[in-house]
C-alpha cells in the first residue's frame, strides 16, 4: 500500500501488547520522547485474549505516573485496531503526532536544555 | 505472605525532597508478589522520580537496587560498599525490611516507599486478603482452619455474633462473616461436635498485647 506516516514516530515492535510495561512507557520519556502510543489488536482479539486489555491498563497507570510528575498524562494513548487495517495505523499516526506537535515538546526536553545552558 | 500497597509518589516526593542521592531499594520476596516493592516497582518508582526532579530543575540521582530479603543479615552486606554514595535510601521492603535496613546502616534515612499491611494471601492477581494477625498461639485446629482472630471483625472465639446475616459480616456486605465459614467448613468435615466445645480464654500475651515479641530456637542457633 505504501502507506506514508510522520516520520518522527520510531516503531518499538514487541510480540503483543501485554509486553509493554508501564516502566518501558517511562524510560522512554526518560530517554526523549515526546509522547508515546501503544497499538493493539482490537478488544477481544488478542491472540493471548487479554494482552491489549493488559496494555491498556499500563497506559492507564503510565499516564496517571506522568500526571503526578508533571510530564502531562495526555501524551500516552492506546489505540486498537487489526493487523489488516494499515490506513487506519497511519491515520493513527497522523493522529498522535498531531496531538504531541500541539502540546509541544515534553517538559523534560525542556528542563534537560535548561540544565546545559 | 507480607502484604504491601504502594504509597502515593507524592508521599515520597515529600520524604525525600531535602536529598541529592538517592537509593530505591527493592525485595525479591512478599512485596515483589504482592507488586508493591519488587523489582519492577523499583524500576517503575526511580524513573518517575527522575522526571520529577528533573522536571522540577534540581539534580536528584536516584539508582535502583533489589535485594533477595531486607529482612535477613547477609542480603543487607550486600549494599555495604555502596551504601556511602547514597544521602537516603527508599525501601520498598515491608516494615521489617525498613527497619532491620535501619538498623545496619545507623547513619543513613531509610525511608518507607510502601504502606504494609497485613499477612494474607493472593486471592486472585490485585486481589490480596488478610487471613493471619500473628497472634502467637494458633487456634486454626478447633476452628476448622478458619481465623476468627484475623477474619472476624470482633475475633470472637465463640461465635457468630448476631450481625451475622446470611453469611455476611454487619460491618460491610462485602465481608463474609467468619464463622459461618468456619460452621461451614466444619460441617463438610462432620466435625461439628467441636463447634460445641466452648473456647477457653485466649492468652494474649501471646499477641501484641505482651510487647514485642521473640522467637528463641536454640536448637538451631549457632
Amino acid at each position: 500500500m505504501r502507506l506514508e506516516y510522520p516520520a518522527s514516530i520510531k516503531i518499538i515492535r514487541v510480540p503483543c501488547t501485554g509486553k509493554v510495561d508501564v516502566q518501558h512507557i517511562l524510560r522512554s520519556f526518560e530517554k526523549g520522547a515526546d509522547g508515546v502510543y501503544v497499538v493493539g489488536c482490537m478488544e477481544g482479539d488478542c491472540h493471548f485474549n487479554s494482552g491489549n486489555l493488559r496494555a491498556k491498563k499500563r497506559v492507564e497507570q503510565a499516564a496517571k505516573i506522568l500526571d503526578t510528575v508533571g510530564i502531562g498524562g495526555d501524551r500516552v494513548r492506546m489505540y486498537n485496531l487489526s493487523s489488516s487495517e494499515g490506513p487506519l495505523f497511519a491515520q493513527y499516526a497522523r493522529e498522535m503526532e498531531e496531538l504531541i506537535q500541539n502540546l509541544g515538546p515534553s517538559p523534560l526536553k525542556l528542563a534537560k536544555k535548561k540544565r546545559a545552558a | 505472605m507480607i502484604v504491601a500497597d504502594k504509597k502515593p509518589i507524592e508521599e515520597i516526593i515529600e520524604e525525600i525532597k531535602e536529598y541529592e542521592n538517592i537509593l530505591i531499594l527493592g525485595c525479591n520476596e512478599c512485596v515483589t508478589v504482592c507488586e508493591a516493592g519488587g523489582k519492577k516497582e523499583v524500576g517503575i518508582l526511580a524513573s518517575a522520580l527522575r522526571m520529577y526532579f528533573l522536571n522540577q530543575g534540581q539534580e536528584v540521582k536516584i539508582d535502583e537496587r533489589t535485594l533477595e530479603r531486607q529482612c535477613d543479615h547477609e542480603y543487607l552486606e550486600e549494599i555495604r560498599d555502596v551504601i556511602d554514595k547514597y544521602d537516603a535510601v527508599v525501601s520498598l521492603a515491608c516494615g521489617v525490611g525498613v527497619q532491620f535496613t535501619a538498623e545496619k546502616y545507623m547513619e543513613k534515612p531509610i525511608l518507607p516507599g510502601v504502606n504494609t499491611t497485613f499477612l494474607g494471601a493472593t486471592e486472585e492477581r490485585g486481589l490480596w486478603t488478610e487471613r493471619c494477625q500473628a497472634c502467637g498461639q494458633c487456634i486454626l485446629a478447633r476452628t476448622g482452619g478458619i481465623c476468627p482472630v484475623s477474619r472476624c471483625a470482633k475475633r470472637v472465639l465463640n461465635g457468630p455474633c448476631g450481625g451475622s446475616t446470611g453469611g455476611k459480616c454487619e460491618i460491610t456486605k462485602g465481608v463474609d462473616c467468619a464463622w459461618q465459614i468456619i460452621i461451614d467448613r466444619l460441617n463438610a468435615l462432620d466435625k461439628m461436635d467441636t463447634y460445641e466445645e466452648l473456647s477457653p480464654i485466649k492468652d494474649w500475651s501471646t499477641d501484641r498485647a505482651g510487647g514485642p515479641r521473640t522467637v528463641t530456637r536454640e536448637d538451631v542457633q549457632q
